[in-house]
């Protein structure tokens, strides 16, 4: 079999042994709703249960203030419309949020925007950075919510939560991340950073698809976004996907305990990555330098298209993303990189490569030993790279 | 989501490269939108002897602008011009809907190479081979 080096970590993540292995008895034998009253599905209940506490652990919450959802999109369409439709009716209709938000934030932003709310869209720095002034400046008589993600899912940009944090509680504004790419890679104590909400999602700690969870401050209420039954203390209907909230739970428990070696690790596999592809002529590295998700590399090749590279890296077995607009599925290459103000044709030529747990200094040097041949040939058809290059060489 | 042509013109383009001798060079795209074709032409009594072209873009825009080369190395300037982003589509067994705008690069590299052609000789192309679309006639799909 084709050798495959799995290089998009930030896209999604291998399920762990560790965690397939708790899983599968929920699909097996352990299969009970945990709503029954028999002790078969009082087994779910417990495991429900406690997944619950580890998810709060991992997060310095308290069990009764996490709430499992269905993925991080639901926890980011659920803390923002639930909290904006609530605010409403003491007649809070402003939001304020950046412009390097996932779609998950930005698209329910737009939803909002069409209900009347009004949205302001802070503008990030090269870097991807926001100042935390900038909020303190932003916030209005009429906000009721900010919302910054974490960390960046295409440049790995860490943003200054603990700062924003305390602007927001000092002016008494409630504050939501998006910490779907933050959580497992950094620490996060929502305690002390005074977050009132938080999104996760299981898929990017090495727990499956489609299990996400909102950390919910107690006291603070929001608008249901599922009604029906009443799992989840009422406030989340739908009979609990346990096996999923298992795995997620354990997957967790697992990235927080081994939080230093994971992030040693990854950052060992970014900084060889990085320090390498700068070697390239006409490279540039994207997004924050120094606060930065320890397994992210994103960087612009000038004068080639990423879904090509992807293309030539995918022949040689590895996997890897693009902000280029072929790869973004619209005409436009990414917001994010346009938004740190890079060139179209610049965004066009970008690569992430997103570094995990089970990567290897080996994958890196694979991957390190294949791109420069591949940049080299598609630079040698670009006309692009033609003017690039016409003042340099004579 | 590639045919199996696609991804062969792509990964062993065809007539990649310049042309020193060309007589007829044309270039659309944009570094914008993320698609430029340069296209060189020899023609000698009104065949094309020659052609060599050079992209920056996607798998899709690779491929077509190989496909096209191929479609009419050896073809008359006539017969060129009546090359379509269509009949490129079809000698690719297909490209996915949002890459259709690829191949009307494809068929606008070869006309605006024919267009620089006339102009060489002092004949106005306008006429003859009509208006070369720009890059956001082409994403209209
Ligand atoms: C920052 C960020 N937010 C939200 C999401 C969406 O999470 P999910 O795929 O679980 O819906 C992602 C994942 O793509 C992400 O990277």
């Amino acid at each position: 079999m084709k050798k495959i080096v799995y290089a998009d970590n930030a896209a999604t993540t291998p399920v762990s042994p560790q965690v397939l292995e708790a899983l599968l008895p929920y699909y097996k034998s352990e299969y009970g709703n945990p709503s029954s009253v028999y002790s078969l599905a009082q087994q779910a209940r417990a495991a429900v249960d406690d997944a619950r506490k580890k998810v709060a652990d991992a997060l310095h919450a308290q069990p009764n203030e996490i709430y499992f959802t269905s993925c991080g999109t639901e926890a980011d369409n659920w803390a923002l419309k639930g909290t904006m439709r609530r605010l409403a009716q003491k007649g809070k209709r402003h939001l304020l949020t950046t412009n390097i938000e996932h779609h998950a934030i930005l698209h329910t932003c737009a939803a909002l925007e069409k209900e009347g709310f009004e949205i302001t869209y802070l503008p990030v720095d090269t870097y991807g950075q926001i100042d935390p002034a900038q909020v303190e400046q932003a916030i209005r008589e009429d906000t009721g919510l900010v919302s910054i993600m974490y960390a960046n899912n295409e440049i790995g940009t860490i943003l200054p939560i603990s700062e924003i944090g305390a602007i927001c509680r000092q002016k008494g504004v409630l504050f939501h991340t998006d910490a779907v790419q933050a959580v497992g890679n950094v620490p996060i104590d929502v305690v002390a950073q005074n977050i009132d909400m938080l999104s996760l999602s299981g898929h990017k700690l090495n727990a499956p698809k489609g299990i996400g969870a909102l950390y919910l401050r107690k006291g603070v209420v929001i608008d249901t976004f599922m009604d029906g039954g009443s799992q989840e203390r009422g406030r989340r209907a739908g009979t609990e996907n346990v096996a999923g909230i298992v795995a997620l739970g354990t997957a967790i428990a697992y990235a927080t305990q081994h939080l230093d070696e994971r992030i040693a690790h990854e950052t060992a596999l970014r900084d060889r990555c990085i320090q390498s592809l700068l070697q390239i002529p006409h490279t540039r590295l994207n997004g924050d330098p120094v606060r930065r998700l320890p397994g992210n590399v994103n960087v612009s090749f000038e004068g080639i298209e990423g879904e090509s590279m992807l293309m030539m890296l995918d022949m040689h077995g590895i996997c890897a993303s693009s902000g280029s607009a072929c790869t973004s599925g619209s005409l436009d290459p990414s917001h994010v990189l346009l938004a740190i103000g890079l060139p179209h044709e610049v965004a066009h030529g970008s690569l992430r490569l997103s570094w995990g747990v089970q990567n290897t200094m080996e994958e890196v040097e694979y991957v390190l030993e294949t791109l420069p041949p591949i940049i080299q040939r598609l630079r040698s058809m670009s006309p692009l790279w033609e003017k690039i290059t016409a003042g340099e060489n004579n | 989501m590639y045919s199996e042509k696609v991804l062969d013109h792509f990964t062993n383009p065809r007539n990649v490269g310049e042309l020193s001798d060309a007589n007829g060079i044309g270039e659309v795209g944009n570094p914008q939108c993320g698609d430029i074709m340069k296209m060189y032409l020899k023609i000698e009594n009104g065949v094309i002897e020659d052609v060599k072209f050079k992209t920056f873009g996607c798998g899709a825009a690779i491929a077509t602008s190989s496909m096209a080369t191929e479609l009419v190395k050896g073809a008359t300037v006539e017969e060129a011009l009546k090359l379509t982003n269509s009949a490129v589509v079809e000698a690719l067994d297909g490209l996915p809907p949002v890459k259709i705008h690829c191949s009307v690069l494809a068929e606008q590299a070869v006309k605006a190479a024919i267009s620089d052609y006339y102009t060489r000789q002092g004949i106005d192309p306008l006429p003859i081979v009509g208006e070369i679309k720009d890059c956001d006639a082409c994403h209209v799909h």
